[in-house]
């Protein structure tokens, strides 16, 4: 377990200020300078050179001490997990306790007009509906859960789908190297500066599924397609920087094969940057979806997402304000969390990425 | 430095024509017409209206014609929703709207946001630095689309301060509502962006060598940090451009805004195709010349860069 | 940024203004800066006494952390709090301690009777910034110069200092300079005022070695025309044998030993200072190996009681894990902390009468 990866003894004694040389941080000047993207526009790709490999154990279990000691980010993890599970066993626990569900519509004719919360027909205080009903007396707490549902699928397999594309086309960019590198970049480059949201949006509008379902798989590829760049350049910046350190030099001196070096070595040292931008890009790809709900090319009903939700609930605000408030501010305080969540993350994993 | 302008403004030249390209081509390729509507339309109605608008020749004789009228005269044709009126006429209508509300937006987040972000920095750990993080912090998490009408409820429709809507020609006070929906999220980012150079700017070398000189602190800050400390923020300012956009759209359709972004989803609604491809094109040539201008503003700032 | 003085203190004008005596220029006196950590109190520096007497080179050496940067550091009360903090001694500069001045008195010695050039030449100037303008800053702030004056003085220590060219290259940016011609220029921006004192912070550990030898010349060159003392502090024997007149060793912020050059490098009176002559490599013996120091230096934050550097001293005895050792005095000049320095001494000046001194 040790074995493959070398300990690199620092002989500073942490928290004096060393006096080896520091790493220069002179900006990499071969590439146009990388604007950095904005979910991460913190993360400074040119610093991610400066990863010293301490024994492969603790540097996850340092990190995750590290991150609990942020009290910020615990309560980001906190409220996330507790979002994340009510989104999951919400609609089921409230199906089950009081029949309603999201979708339900009162067939009562005196109930199909919307409820502020906590109360009921008469007017009287009830429990029946914390967040108030729709406009169609549909029950807004049940919504709001399944709409959690909704976003934190988009988002989390939209980030994935970015992650896959992102870390293979960075890695090979990155390993192979030369020409192949330069073209690969050049490429990024390019896309970089298109207005790729705008195209999204052609692609939506025209490519109108008719299923629910079908949009859903529609979102995800055009969502991930969207931030996959950074994470290619962040991954590239990993893998060019590691390739040259010694480890990897000693790795290919004694013999070990190059796929075993990719995956046990160089990979894993790009796991840090990996997930800090990966958890940041949660929020950003469902801000992405709720802002593509607003304009009508995102989520479609039946199915409901936090940002088709608030964006129903605009058309009444000034009569039925919790319509919007609810889900907006539901999705705002998981984003915010995310966030908090996100920046723990690069604190603990890689203090060198982080920008304040 | 002049051969990488021009190598980027020769780059420009095939980007834009392959992106109206994909853009066409994404239009054609999917199912259904501009003018298909609830009903389907008797047979001779439909030859009618695809021999007006040219859509009954060849697929590549359209494409040719299309790229040729763009290249040649700049031409994107007529709209095909908004009869009569030309392409270029909407765009050169609907661009200073756009315009104004994005460029005030985003010098408001510049002001504002390094000022906060500065202070922040230099008083790092204190309250009023964990209080405008945590204001920041929020203006990231809060989609536009909810602070827009948030904003209206409490200073439109509550407190009767501002026009909730609508267009008031520049300037004027209809303005105040979407700039400030726009600019909340740059502002965060650039608070934070400025916060974090600034601090490692302070933690770095030539800033102790600054200290060992006997400078004044404020001289230390001003002088040698801020140049180094705000580079971060300039190089925001190529994504910032993106989301600026997409910002636009947003805020355009809530205030009623008759700008570019506006015009462009109801286009992608209407499937207007000359319409779509013009405002696409525009936006991209937009972007590129934009990003290269802060290429060229970063070299300009940065003596460490050469091109 | 605090003045680094621990909290209770008031910052008092300095009533003695006491002139130097024997032709002191500095003395320091049981200096102690520790660092708040998540790992405890790193005391990097615990307990310093030196003198440096006008006109001399006084050497510091140590390997990383022993302490050596954060000593000058604290000098001139460099040190960012948090999480450091002077918390006691005395740093007499020509009589006036420079540990009670306030934050504006203490600017004016910064700079322009204290210069200090630090290691990396790369990162200690600003990038953004001409150089003629780091250089001007200097003498426009201290000695009132106009811009006028300010350039012609900047061109003139450029030119001091073996910048070929210096009125085109004042225009340059640092990244334009090579690293030697850098700290060339940061040499120069430190000795614009004449300050009396120069602090030299490993200034020739980031250069190639044939440079490192300009460099190091070129100081001792400013050093005899200018009078200024200096202070050189480097973890590389070789640096100080030709440079200094005094040495004191550094070890986990402590001193180990202190001496005239010449007695410590014939003479060491201490085992640390031993171990590191002997991992000098010396070219002329061919089938030697390498010496090393066995171990590692310590975790400064969690030291052991007793002397810090036993578990790695080859005449370490159960005493030196149990007590602290005592600082002996070997010489009129020569101190070491040692328990045994006295036999270290002996053992050395013994084995130094075979041969010859140089």
């Amino acid at each position: 377990m040790n074995e493959d990866k070398l300990t690199v003894d620092t002989q500073t004694t942490r928290g004096v200020p060393s006096t080896l040389p520091s790493p220069t941080n002179a900006p990499d000047v071969d590439a146009i300078h990388t604007p950095p993207e904005v979910a991460i526009a913190e993360a400074d790709v040119r610093t991610a050179e400066t990863l010293e490999t301490v024994r492969a154990s603790s540097l996850w279990r340092d990190a995750w001490r590290c991150l609990l000691r942020n009290k910020l980010a615990v309560f980001g993890m906190v409220v996330v997990g507790v979002v994340t599970l009510a989104s999951l066993l919400g609609p089921y626990t409230i199906k089950r306790t009081t029949g309603l569900t999201p979708d339900y519509i009162p067939t009562e004719v005196s109930l199909l007009k919307s409820f502020p919360p906590f109360t009921s027909s008469d007017g009287s205080f009830s429990w029946t509906h914390p967040m108030g009903t729709d406009n169609q007396g549909r029950d807004l707490l049940a919504r709001v859960l399944q709409g959690g549902q909704i976003s934190l699928m988009v988002g989390i397999i939209s980030t994935l789908v970015s992650l896959v594309i992102g870390v293979s086309y960075g890695a090979i960019a990155g390993y192979v190297g030369g020409r192949t590198d330069n073209i690969m970049m050049r490429v990024v480059d390019v896309l970089y500066s298109l207005p790729y949201i705008i195209i999204v949006i052609v692609l939506l509008s025209m490519f109108r599924s008719q299923t629910a379902r079908g949009q859903l798989i529609l979102l995800f590829v055009a969502l991930g397609s969207v931030s996959w760049l950074t994470m290619a350049r962040i991954v590239r910046g990993q893998v060019l920087s590691l390739k040259n350190q010694e480890f990897v030099l000693a790795a290919r001196a004694t013999g070990v094969s190059t796929g075993r070096i990719i995956f046990r070595h160089l990979i894993p040292n790009t796991l840090g940057p990996v997930i800090v931008y990966a958890t940041l890009t949660i929020p950003t790809v469902m801000l992405t979806e709720a802002f593509l709900s607003f304009l009508g090319f995102g989520v479609q009903p039946p199915l409901a997402s936090w940002g088709s939700l608030a964006t129903d609930g605009i058309q009444n605000i000034a009569i039925f304000p919790w319509q919007l408030i609810f889900p907006g501010v539901t999705m705002a305080l998981t984003l915010f969390s995310l966030n908090f969540l996100g920046d723990g993350l690069r604190d603990a994993l890689d203090p060198q990425m982080r920008t304040f | 430095m002049l051969r990488f302008i021009i190598r980027r403004l020769l780059i420009t030249i095939p980007t834009i024509l392959v992106v109206i390209t994909i853009t066409w081509a994404l239009i054609r390729l999917a199912p259904g017409n501009f003018y298909t509507g609830e009903k389907p339309l008797p047979a001779a109605i439909e030859q009618n209206i695809r021999e007006k608008y040219g859509i009954d020749k060849p697929w590549y004789q359209q494409y040719g014609r299309t790229m040729w009228s763009i290249v040649r005269h700049l031409d994107f044709g007529t709209s095909l929703k908004y009869e009569g009126q030309s392409v270029n006429a909407i765009i050169a209508r609907s661009l200073p709207v756009s315009a104004a509300v994005g460029i005030l937006a985003y010098l408001l987040a510049l002001v504002v946001g390094t000022f906060v972000g500065s202070i922040a920095a230099l008083k790092q750990n204190s309250r009023w630095d964990y209080a405008s993080m945590a204001l920041a912090m929020l203006g990231i998490s809060v989609p536009n689309f909810v602070l827009g009408p948030i904003l209206v409820l409490v200073f439109a429709l509550t407190l009767y301060w501002l026009p909730p809507s609508r267009w008031g020609g520049f300037p004027s006070v209809n303005l105040i509502l979407p700039v400030l929906t726009l600019s909340a999220i740059h502002m965060a980012y650039i608070a934070r962006l400025t916060r974090a150079g600034m601090l490692e700017v302070l933690r770095s070398d030539y800033i102790r060598t600054a200290r060992a000189k006997g400078l004044s602190e404020k001289a230390v800050v001003v002088r040698h940090a801020l140049r180094g400390g705000l580079m971060p923020v300039v190089s925001y300012t190529g994504p910032a451009l993106a989301f600026l956009l997409t910002g636009t759209v947003v805020v355009e359709r809530i205030f009623a805004l008759p700008g570019l972004g506006n015009y462009f989803i109801q286009a992608s609604l209407n499937r207007d195709e000359p319409l779509i491809i013009g405002i696409v094109a525009f936006i991209a040539i937009t972007l590129l010349l934009m990003n290269l201008l802060v290429d060229i503003a970063y070299a300009y700032l940065d003596p460490r860069i050469r091109y | 940024m605090g003045c680094g003085m621990p909290s209770t203190h008031k910052c008092e004008r300095s009533n003695d203004k006491v002139e130097a005596r024997n032709g002191t220029l500095l003395e320091v006196h049981d200096l102690r800066t520790y660092f708040e950590t998540e790992d405890g109190v790193v005391k990097a520096v615990d307990g310093i006494n030196f003198q440096l007497k006008r006109g001399e080179t006084l050497g510091i050496v140590g390997e990383s952390g022993s302490g050596k940067s954060v000593t000058n550091l604290s000098l001139i009360r460099l040190i960012p709090d948090p999480p450091g903090k002077i918390v006691s001694g005395e740093v007499l500069f020509a009589g006036q301690d420079l540990l009670l001045l306030s934050a504006e008195e203490i600017r004016k010695v910064r700079g322009r009777r204290i210069a200090m050039i630090f290691q990396d030449p790369m990162t200690s100037l600003n990038p953004f910034m001409k150089i003629s303008r780091q250089l001007m800053e200097m003498t426009q702030l201290h000695l009132g110069h106009t811009k006028q004056q300010a350039y012609e003085h900047a061109i003139k220590m450029l030119e001091t200092v073996g910048i070929p060219e210096p009125r085109r290259r004042a225009g340059d940016y640092p990244d334009e300079f090579s690293g030697g011609m850098r700290q060339r220029v940061m040499i120069a921006m430190a000795l614009s005022c004449r300050p009396e004192l120069l602090i030299a912070d490993e200034p020739t550990t980031a250069l190639d070695v044939t440079i490192q030898a300009q460099i190091l010349e070129l100081i001792k060159k400013l050093k005899h025309e200018t009078g200024t003392s200096v202070i050189l502090i480097t973890h590389d024997l070789g640096v100080v044998a030709g440079m200094t007149d005094h040495l004191i060793v550094m070890y986990a912020g402590k001193v180990f030993e202190q001496a005239p050059t010449r007695e410590l490098f014939a003479k060491p009176g201490n085992p640390y200072t031993k171990g590191l002559l002997r991992s000098v490599p010396d070219p002329t013996d061919e089938h030697g190996q390498l010496y090393q120091i066995p171990g590692l230096p310590p975790d400064v934050a969690h030291l052991p009681s007793g002397c810090p550097f036993a578990p790695r001293c080859d005449y370490e005895q159960e005493i030196c894990h149990s007590e602290f050792p005592p600082f002996v005095q070997l010489n009129s000049e020569h101190y070491s902390l040692c328990h045994f320095a006295q036999e270290v001494y002996f053992e050395s000046a013994s084995a130094a009468t075979g041969v010859k001194e140089s």
